[in-house]
């Protein structure tokens, strides 16, 4: 019997919290729909998204529905393109992100991942025109995600691509300028990127998935920030505690409604991807959680080690309440979608330095971060180097997404609407880093890669 | 982890009148709906009413039920929910 108390907390999770289930992303391969042309190749994709994800988004209201629990996001994650269009001949994929943009569209899904690439030991052929048509694609599409996949422990850095993909930025921020350059905020590279990833703009299919899943990604920081008001002053053990056991509660929902979106489909459950993931909205902030902590302002002393206590008590509350906890999971760390993080920026309290050292202990790296317009390429691709390192050495998933705004400096924000944000645009050390990133070439995996 | 049984829980929250359980039992009596458990409370200053309801063939999600709880709550001021038990047995049940 369900107690009184566990309903209204329930009911409390929901309306003042801002508990949500924050996508449910259908993975689906496109491995077969390779073809000798484009044209052909184009008509098989579009052909299978539908025929898969048709009905996805009528599941997701539907379950909303039955449970009275908001689903935010319906969203399709794909076979990175560069596998797929590798045989069609073609010399600029924009078509194939057309085409994916054609079919998001048509399945009433917010946004499509997978104009990606994984080419963290070398570039295939079509890895190159791929990375190269990510400029316009990204400029004449608007629900196409795209992600490139530098770094891996056990490859190592890919210095040619880490040197490439900061004019790539630059380009994609300039092609995209009339609207904030938003390209760049559907643009990710990443270090060990997760293959089962269900949130954006990282999502893709990695090749070792099965034809087509059901990933779920959950969202609830101000649960979490809800059950740590209960324990003001007590000391870090209780904390812990206390955030394990509220992951576990967000997770169970999460883990309800991927089976019973996968039951419903007819397509199998893949992961859950607990992740506390902020939006804009007051009281669903990572930052005004870490402050919970006992912080004056997110980005102060301290936050480092309340963020590596937090991302590690999630992780270890979501795998107790479901066998198949994967994706990123942790505590994602944007500042253009949170609130707190916005105002510590403003502030000064939150630095990019700050940020990356915060991404040595986050589920993800240096997210939604906008930088002065001038930024020149190699500082770019500087600021992922280093992010590169901190994934791949230290064995874990990190990235970057970094918005070089045309014509805005320090001091200026920058808008993109709805849950993409606001962001105050950061300084950057801009002592040069070129000679070091064009001298090319590949960062060995590290030592503890050996693992056989 | 679901449970076999079609079973749902009403909440209700706002403010105290004549005529709130008689209101939602009328409703639930046209869908052929058995109320199985009542508790009221007054928490924090409003009022507070559990019902916990077997739905037996009815799909909350492919009824008009939500929305006529629904409409029935902001005619009288109060927020009403139907939400299927499997989410609290999910929550709070190792």
């Amino acid at each position: 019997m369900i107690t009184d108390y566990e309903v209204l907390e329930t009911m409390h999770m929901f309306t003042q919290e801002h508990l949500d289930i924050r996508t449910i992303t259908m993975g689906i391969s496109l491995m077969d729909c390779a073809a000798s042309t484009p044209e052909e190749s184009c008509r098989r994709i579009y052909d299978k998204i539908m025929r898969n994800a048709g009905r996805l988004v009528e599941t997701g209201e539907a379950i909303s529905r039955k449970y009275n629990v908001p689903i935010i996001h319906k969203r399709i994650s794909v076979t990175p393109i560069s596998i797929v269009a590798a045989a069609s001949g073609a010399t600029d994929y924009v078509m194939f992100a057309e085409t994916l943009d054609r079919a998001a569209k048509d399945c009433g899904v917010n946004f499509i991942g997978g104009f990606s690439a994984l080419v963290q030991k070398g570039y295939t052929n079509s890895d190159r025109i791929l990375i190269n048509s990510i400029p316009e694609a990204l400029a004449v599409t608007e629900n196409v995600c795209s992600s490139i996949n530098l770094a891996s422990t056990r490859s190592g850095i890919n210095m040619d691509a880490v040197r490439d993909m900061g004019h790539i930025i630059k380009k994609t921020a300039e092609r995209t300028k009339d609207s904030g350059a938003l390209g760049c905020a559907k643009l990710v590279v990443f270090a060990n990127a997760p293959e089962d990833n269900p949130f954006m703009a990282g999502a893709f299919l990695g090749p070792g998935e099965p034809e087509c899943v059901i990933n779920v990604g959950i969202s609830g920081p101000g649960v979490v920030k809800h059950a740590m008001e209960q324990v003001k002053g007590q000391d870090l053990g209780v904390v812990a505690e206390t955030i394990k056991k509220a992951a576990f509660k967000i997770t169970r929902v999460g883990e309800l409604v991927a089976r019973e979106a996968s039951e419903r489909l007819g397509v199998p459950f893949g992961i859950i991807d607990l992740s506390l993931a902020p939006t804009p909205a007051v009281g669903d902030s990572v930052a005004r959680l870490l402050e919970e902590f006992g912080l004056e302002t997110c980005g102060t002393w301290g936050t480092t080690a309340a963020l590596a206590m937090l991302n590690d008590a999630v992780k270890k509350g979501g795998t107790m309440a479901s066998s198949f906890v994967g994706g990123l999971s942790g505590a994602f760390i944007p500042v253009s979608e949170d609130e707190g993080m916005i105002a510590a920026a403003r502030s000064g309290s939150l630095l990019l330095e700050k940020l990356e050292a915060m991404t040595c202990v986050c589920s993800v790296g240096l997210d939604m971060i906008a930088i002065p317009g001038d930024t020149t390429a190699e500082t770019i691709s500087g600021i992922i180097a280093d992010e590169m390192a901190l994934g791949t050495f230290n064995n874990k998933t990190t990235a970057v997404r970094i918005i070089p705004v045309p014509g805005k400096t320090v001091g200026d924000s920058v808008e993109f609407g709805g849950l993409l944000g606001t962001a105050p645009i950061m300084s950057v050390n801009n002592s040069s880093c070129a000679d070091f990133i064009n001298r090319g070439g590949r960062i060995p995996a590290p030592i503890h890669s050996m693992r056989n | 982890m679901g449970s076999s049984k079609n079973t749902a829980v009403i909440t209700v929250l706002g403010k105290d009148r004549v005529g709130i359980i008689a209101g939602i039992s009328n409703l639930l009596a046209e869908y052929s709906i058995n109320i199985n458990d009542i508790s009221q409370t007054i928490m924090d200053d409003v009022f507070t009413m559990i019902m916990m309801v077997d739905l037996k063939d009815l799909e909350i999600e492919n009824s008009d039920l939500s929305d006529r709880l629904n409409d029935f709550g902001k005619q009288n001021g109060l927020s009403v929910t139907i939400q299927h038990t499997d989410l609290f047995n999910a929550m709070h049940r190792i």
